[in-house]
């Protein structure tokens, strides 16, 4: 596979295998951290159209980084992927726990019911992690239930919100401030420091489940913010 | 145990940073000040990766409720002991019930403060280092508080060579701190390249663990290019130029972003960033991969000939 390295700095390399936000390249970026996860000691973050990797130098130096990194990804195919990995985040839209879903609705000339209906109808590819931990870059979005984000955004955005902005759809995983359109909320932890887990990774490919508010409460627990 | 009496400006525990979970979002935290805290762990008889409270501008007050020994590197802070002045960048032993004051830094502007034994906070991650923005880690998540308290893994009153455990940390006298260009160097003119490395920048009030924000002059971009990229990874020392100025991103940068970064700060220098603080000056200088690498490694192993030294001392006639 053909890689451009960027340098950044004495610990960490950008190799771009892309220019642009699609499948295509993500497919490639993801084939390209399989091949490099082979190379012990390597931190990889995959991103958009590439993966940064950071490393020692105290264990490691630079032209043997660049040398290894060359080597794995000239046998890196950009085919061979096994069947994607699905990941199903069960949502209750609306109510109380998804308080712009009537503005959005009336935004778009569609009732709630079809903005919900289109939101978990779709699959969203999540290009990779980042902003705040557990956080997924999503893309997919129907432009039917597009909207801008909120002009002044809210102090406070409960975890597990389910939000639209412009035409990107979120999830968020911890207590924020934020101007995305809240649509629903999941029950959900994406990300749980003391159980030392993230649920979703770069890669998979969501999918929103509609559940009931009844649902919602039981699967909460009684895990509130 | 510790007890803290007064907060200080910023003081959070902090070991070398989470690693291992970026792709997950999660930043690396850490001290901001790796040489600090290396050397005060060193100093207290502990790995050099070992937690410690790292501190900001100006000190806590704490209370030791058993007798341990510590020690302070970094930045040169007004300390004392029992209302007795003591030095920064040498061991201690408190007794039980002695009362540590930590004021104002001379110079500096951080230091690590490291407990004999280090100090019984959760890993969480992998790290006991405190994640501010995500409120994980550490002490519950946050800066210490007065009344907060923090026990001991495994405290001492003794440690070879106690009387010989000093060591004078390199304060910069000018901040002419080494950066890589890259990664997106090429998106800048040479103009805007040469203003970067030869601009005199002073650190705004608008910094922080995540980063320190610039004042000076303007930095041009090529033709055709502006601040925007297709979001990608972020090293530690990054200068992101979202707006003509550099930002320098620090220990709680976040791991992803979409700016264009115009260099990076070499490892080497990064303590030397971290002891800038509002209102401080700094200038850029080119530097090389290999040459920084070999800094960096220079720089730990005097560290490490440090340890051996005090460490491996036997009885002293």
């Amino acid at each position: 596979m053909e890689i451009e390295i960027l340098t950044c700095g004495d610990s960490a390399l950008t190799l771009q295998v892309g220019d642009r936000i699609d499948p295509q390249v993500a497919a490639r970026v993801r084939a390209l951290c399989r091949a490099l996860g082979q190379i012990p000691g390597l931190e990889l973050v995959p991103t958009y159209c590439g993966v940064t990797v950071h490393y020692d130098p105290l264990v490691r130096d630079d032209a043997e980084v660049r040398a290894l990194v060359r080597l794995k990804a000239g046998e890196a195919g950009a085919e061979g992927e096994a069947s994607p990995e699905y990941f199903e985040l069960p949502v209750c839209y609306g109510g109380e726990l998804g308080p712009d879903l009537p503005q959005l609705a009336a935004h778009c000339g569609l009732s709630e019911r079809e903005v919900v209906d289109i939101h978990s109808g779709g699959q969203y590819l999540i290009y990779m992690l980042g902003f705040t931990p557990g956080f997924p870059y999503m893309g997919g979005m129907d432009k039917r239930i597009a909207m801008p984000r909120l002009e002044t955004p809210r102090a406070h955005i409960p975890w597990g919100s389910v939000g639209i902005a412009g035409e990107q759809t979120g999830v968020y995983p911890s207590v924020s401030p934020g101007g995305w359109r809240l649509i629903g909320r999941t029950p959900l932890r994406l990300f749980d420091p003391k159980a030392g887990r993230t649920l979703l990774r770069a890669g998979m490919l969501l999918r929103f489940r509609p559940i009931s508010r009844a649902e919602y409460d039981a699967l909460a627990g009684g895990d509130r913010p | 145990m510790i007890e803290i009496v007064s907060k200080g400006l910023l003081t959070t525990v902090q070991d070398m940073g989470r690693r291992g979970h970026q792709p997950s979002g999660v930043p690396v935290c850490g001290a901001m000040d790796w040489q600090a805290l290396a050397a005060a762990n060193i100093l207290a008889g502990n790995p050099m990766d070992e937690a410690a409270l790292e501190i900001t501008g100006l000190g806590p007050e704490l209370v030791f409720h058993e007798a341990n020994i510590f020690a302070v590197s970094g930045g040169d802070f007004d300390m004392s002991l029992d209302g007795a002045p003591i030095a920064v960048g040498r061991a201690y032993v408190a007794p039980r019930g002695a009362r540590l004051k930590i004021g104002a830094a001379r110079a500096g502007f951080r230091a690590c403060l490291a407990f004999c034994g280090g100090l019984d906070i959760p890993v969480v991650l992998g790290s006991r280092s405190t994640c501010l923005t995500a409120g994980f880690g550490g002490h519950e998540g946050r800066p210490l508080a007065a009344g907060d308290r923090i026990g001991f893994r495994a405290p001492q009153t003794w440690l070879p060579a106690l009387e010989r455990r000093a060591w004078a940390y390199p304060l910069a006298q000018k901040a002419r701190v080494r950066a890589v260009p890259g990664p997106q160097d090429a998106a800048f003119s040479p103009e805007g390249m040469a203003t970067f490395f030869s601009g005199v920048y002073t650190i705004t009030a608008e910094s922080n663990r995540m980063g320190y924000r610039t004042a000076g002059p303007e930095i041009a971009y090529k033709p055709g290019c502006g601040p925007n990229i297709i979001s990608d990874g972020i090293a530690p020392g990054a200068v992101q130029v979202p707006n003509g100025r550099p930002i320098i991103l620090m220990a709680d940068r976040q791991t992803v972003g979409g700016y264009t970064k115009i260099a990076t700060v070499i490892t080497a220098d990064l303590p030397v960033v971290a002891q800038l603080k509002p209102g401080d000056s700094l200038t850029f200088e080119p530097a090389e991969v290999a040459p920084a690498q070999a800094a960096y490694r220079a720089a730990v192993r005097r560290l490490r000939s440090l340890a051996f030294e005090l460490d491996a001392a036997g009885p002293e006639w």
